[in-house]
């Protein structure tokens, strides 16, 4: 048997190919600089995943073929990449660490090889692919919630994560076995067209259904969604903001593809599905975020779990307004979320930050300017205009109505309602509770950008969304255009 | 000019928001100062928009147009008419005022106080102007959040429940409207082929009646809750007895004229045979706001939550007017809504006055005040007389406009509203009595200093408004009629051609009736 090399195009695999050499190359430097000058690596990252986001916009329009139908650049894959490379960059800022000496080359290598992961997930075609990204992304992250290597609750988180993470990808993957097994194909086209022909092979459906709780787990939505509060309060603060943000978009890419694209005329087969989950996903999540007043990273890490069920809304939408409006935000999320949790590591005692919502009397007369930034990610959290999460669901709500989900708006609304009470309670503590003390440091300089890019970020969306609504639509015309 | 300055109008308190916001802390009185002069410009400004507006035409008038979200048809579109133009002005004319009476009220973090004041006056001037559903809405929502800060840091023992209670009451009614905004905004599509927020394009569509059933409710919850309509009202006075004096006035003044405004510009045109449907069931609530309000309000210890819960009897009278869909119920309906900002607005300061000197607002600790505060008597006897609506006063004639318009409709609801006036007067004099007439009993209110110049400054303008509007009413109900003609006349026309079952009003009929916006 002849073995052909298969036909790659180096070009679309340009952003791939940047964020990986950046990630080993900061692995290789690390031994070679010594503990004072590791400071060296972060700006290493940053630049590279800079440079990485200009590759993708110079791609923009190719729609380039990167292997043999397995993984293609279109403008999708390209506005996801974007997506998750704006986290990543976001995360590299805010990750501040007790002392110089603490600082890891790992940690940064870690987190742009989880990027990759997810790139290769946003431009796969192809279950082996994706299979593959998520691995990728998933390995790097079992390591990093486990980083906080003096808090056991850190391992604990990590060594939840990675067993949570095995159980779902065995899913996943029998999922992907029984696909293969009923159509003898992995590719997303033909696994497609297989299924047009004959809709009710029980094997093809099963390896669905399994397809998506293991999706399900990646994403955190409810019922699969028991590990994330305890993984989110464990793992480190920027850790969690990149979870949370970057790779719970890396886990949406896949669903997009698979739910919108692929098997869209089918949407009678999974639909329930989805919609369940989308409705859990919205009350559960926050019915139980009403009820954290312990700690401030496990409300995010519920409320997390809300905006899952909005975004899943959006699937079930379906076509390219359905597409845009999750592209959309999916963006403003990762703005207004990492935003949230730069507040509570500027206001933490560096890696100390499982504050109380006690812990925020008073902020507003001490950090006025954190107060305000953290006051604007919460009600964008909400969905208050004039910011990115109102326009985000009103983008969303407004693909459901269009669609016929009005009752699935009405949860929607509903849900962000009673979202309000929770995130308008640190509000409360911040700007109507007397001030405590808390022991004062001064943030990096990294740490104030990130925020304030996060802040303008989602300012930006809410007030002139125009632009990035037009690259959201852009980005699926082509797929899912009418 | 006219292009540009009733964006200038609507966004001058927000760039002094921006101004305050790089003045230090420490400088109260500096920035008590560029707050007042703001909103004092806001206000000279807006005058001009009086003086120029034309009362004969039917558009809407200083109308801008631009596009904001193109692709999904949000534009930046503002405009007023004489229904919108009288509310825009009641908030200009209520901020310096407002501003004014809390420089000794108002003592701590007076810089953050002062910004969400400037914030709420910009999102309330741009709920009145919007002629986009879309912007509308996010100024809708916008006003919220410095209400509830007001409330919240400013307000008294009990404001974190009152104003979570007042957010969160507003936001359930706001984002079902926001539900039924999309769907009509996909309706139209589906009509006309055009993506739009337009309140004038949507105001064409002639939608079948059950969508109009559904669509008409999802608007209405959200305006009875702010108005509000009985029994959506126990939000208001957790919210009036908690919130600092400034943001009771505003409140009363302006925020909730928000929902009988909204019943008017959006329920009705919109949805004109739900509209109707819906007359004896709102018409019913209104009345039972009427005698309810003033039942419960006889019996309040505080002075200020009597006047809290006589706004939702005067809000009564306002939706009854509006409900009984002629030309003299809707034209009292608008001026009540005036009224009932100027004297609910000047009762709240003159409380406010009260409180400053005794720090208490039940009514048993006080009496016999007149003697040593003949002035704020004088003032409080001729704001009590309008609130109740004596001839000569500002009520007066509101409320007989109501009456008589809710006569012609309907006999039974103009007798039953007509003896909650009597009920209005009962324990507004008794208040009166209790608070100001007597002997001097408690010795804590021997010796108090009568209003000073601030003060006299903040109750002079009110009560020129109130027999202003009593004796000459014509420069206000001239500068309406003519819209409110059009809106009856565009009205009809709607229920004329859901019966020939058309679906949209066409270019012609559109423009017959006025409501067509060319500038």
């Amino acid at each position: 048997m002849n073995w052909l090399a298969p036909d790659i195009n180096w070009l679309g695999l340009a952003p791939e190919i940047l964020i990986v050499l950046v990630g080993l190359l900061v692995m290789l430097l690390d031994p070679f600089l010594s503990a004072s000058r590791k400071q060296i690596l972060a700006h290493l990252s940053w630049v590279g995943v800079l440079l990485t986001m200009l590759a993708c916009l110079y791609l923009w329009d190719s729609n380039i073929d990167n292997w043999e139908g397995m993984s293609l650049a279109d403008n999708l894959s390209l506005t996801l990449k974007l997506i998750f490379l704006s986290g990543t960059l976001l995360t590299i800022f805010i990750s501040s660490f007790r002392s110089k000496s603490e600082i890891h080359g790992e940690y940064y290598a870690l987190l742009l090889l989880a990027t990759f992961g997810m790139m290769l997930m946003g431009s796969s075609t192809d279950l082996v692919v994706i299979f593959l990204g998520i691995e990728v992304m998933s390995v790097a992250l079992y390591v990093l919630a486990g980083f906080n290597r003096p808090d056991p609750r850190s391992g604990e988180a990590s060594m939840k994560y990675f067993l949570m993470g095995a159980f779902s990808t065995g899913f996943l993957l029998y999922g992907i076995a029984l696909i293969y097994g009923a159509t003898g194909q992995t590719n997303l086209v033909e696994v497609a067209d297989y299924f047009y022909s004959s809709p009710t092979d029980l094997v093809l459906l099963a390896g669905i259904g399994l397809l998506l709780v293991g999706l399900g787990f990646k994403v955190a939505s409810v019922p699969f969604h028991m590990w994330a509060p305890d993984v989110y309060e464990g793992a480190p603060t920027p850790i969690t903001a990149f979870m949370s943000t970057a790779a719970k978009a890396g886990a949406f890419a896949p669903f997009v593809r698979i739910f919108l694209h692929s098997l869209a005329g089918l949407s009678a087969s999974w639909s329930p599905l989805l919609a369940g989950m989308a409705v859990l996903s919205m009350i559960v999540g926050t019915l139980l975020a009403l009820v954290q007043r312990q700690n401030i990273k496990r409300l995010l890490a519920y409320s997390s779990i809300v905006h899952v069920g909005y975004l899943l809304l959006g699937l079930l939408s379906g076509g390219a307004e359905g597409g845009a409006s999750i592209l959309f935000y999916l963006l403003a999320y990762t703005f207004m979320q990492v935003g949230a949790f730069a507040v509570v590591i500027y206001l933490g005692n560096r890696g100390e930050e499982d504050l109380s919502l006690a812990h925020f009397s008073g902020v507003a007369v001490r950090h006025p300017v954190a107060a305000l930034a953290f006051s604007v990610f919460l009600l964008s959290l909400a969905g208050i205009p004039p910011t990115a999460g109102f326009v985000g669901k009103f983008y969303i709500f407004s693909a459901a109505v269009r669609t016929g989900h009005v009752g699935l708006a009405i949860v929607g609304v509903l849900t962000s309602v009673v979202s309000l009470y929770y995130y308008l309670g640190v509000i409360v503590y911040m700007y109507m509770r007397d001030p405590i003390e808390l022991p004062a440091r001064r943030p990096s300089v990294a740490l104030v950008m990130g925020l304030a890019l996060a802040a303008v970020g989602t300012v930006e969306m809410g007030l002139f969304p125009g632009n990035f609504l037009d690259l959201a639509q852009q980005s699926v015309a082509r797929l899912l255009g009418s | 000019m006219t292009d540009s300055i009733l964006s200038l109008v609507v966004f001058l308190p927000l760039v002094g928001a921006v101004l305050i916001a790089f003045i230090q802390r420490s400088q109260t009185e500096f920035i008590r100062r560029v707050a007042f002069l703001t909103v004092l410009v806001t206000f000279l400004l807006s005058l001009y928009l009086y003086f120029k507006f034309d009362p004969q035409s039917q558009a809407y008038q200083f109308v801008v147009q631009k596009d904001w979200i193109g692709s999904l048809g949000i534009s930046y579109y503002l405009g007023l008419d004489g229904i919108s133009l009288f509310l825009f002005l009641l908030t200009t004319f209520l901020g310096p005022l407002t501003i004014l009476s809390t420089w000794t009220a108002i003592t701590e973090k007076v810089k953050g106080f002062m910004i969400s004041m400037l914030l709420l006056e910009t999102a309330l001037l741009g709920v009145f102007a919007a002629l986009d559903l879309f912007l509308f809405y996010v100024f809708w929502e916008a006003m919220l959040i410095p209400m509830y800060f007001v409330i919240g840091i400013w307000g008294g023992p009990g404001r974190i429940y009152a104003t979570i209670k007042f957010v969160l009451f507003t936001l359930t009614g706001s984002l079902l409207m926001l539900v039924a905004i999309i769907a009509l905004y996909f309706i139209n599509q589906a009509y006309t082929g055009t993506y739009t927020f337009s309140i004038p394009e949507l105001s064409r569509l002639v939608l079948p009646l059950k969508t109009q059933f559904w669509l008409f409710w999802a608007f209405a919850l959200a305006f009875a809750i702010k108005v509000p309509l009985f029994p959506l009202h126990t939000w208001l006075p957790d919210a009036h007895v908690e919130a600092p004096t400034a943001g009771s006035v505003i409140l009363a003044g302006v925020l909730l004229k928000m929902g009988t405004y909204g019943f008017l510009r959006f329920c009705l045109p919109l949805f004109p045979n739900a509209f109707l449907e819906a007359v004896p069931l709102i018409s019913i609530l209104a009345i039972i706001g009427i005698t309810y309000g003033a039942m419960v309000s006889m019996m309040q210890k505080d002075i200020k939550s009597l006047v809290a819960y006589s706004s939702v009897a005067h809000l009564g009278f306002v939706m009854l007017g509006m409900f009984a869909l002629n030309q003299q119920g809707i034209e009292g309906s608008i001026l009540q809504m005036i009224n009932h900002g100027i004297s609910t607005g000047a009762l709240f300061l003159i409380v406010g006055m009260l409180y400053e000197r005794r720090h208490t607002r039940l009514i048993a600790d006080f009496g016999g005040l007149s003697s040593s505060l003949p002035v704020l008597a004088t003032f409080f006897m001729i704001v009590a007389l309008s609130s109740i609506g004596l001839p000569g006063t500002n009520g007066f004639v509101g409320e007989f406009l109501i009456i008589l318009g809710a006569f012609k409709s309907n006999v039974t609801y103009a007798v039953l509203a007509a003896s909650g006036v009597i009920i209005a007067a009962v324990y507004m004099l008794w208040m009166y009595q209790r608070v100001m007439f007597g002997q001097v009993t408690n010795p804590a209110n021997q010796g108090l200093k009568d209003l000073n110049k601030r003060e006299k400054l903040i109750l002079i303008p009110l009560v020129i408004a109130i027999f202003w509007i009593g004796f000459y009413p014509k420069p206000f109900l001239s500068k309406m009629e003519t819209s409110v003609t059009s809106l009856l006349e565009s009205t009809e026309a709607k229920l004329a051609a859901q019966k020939e079952g058309k679906t949209y009003l066409s270019n012609s009929e559109f423009e017959m009736i006025g409501v067509s916006n060319n500038k």
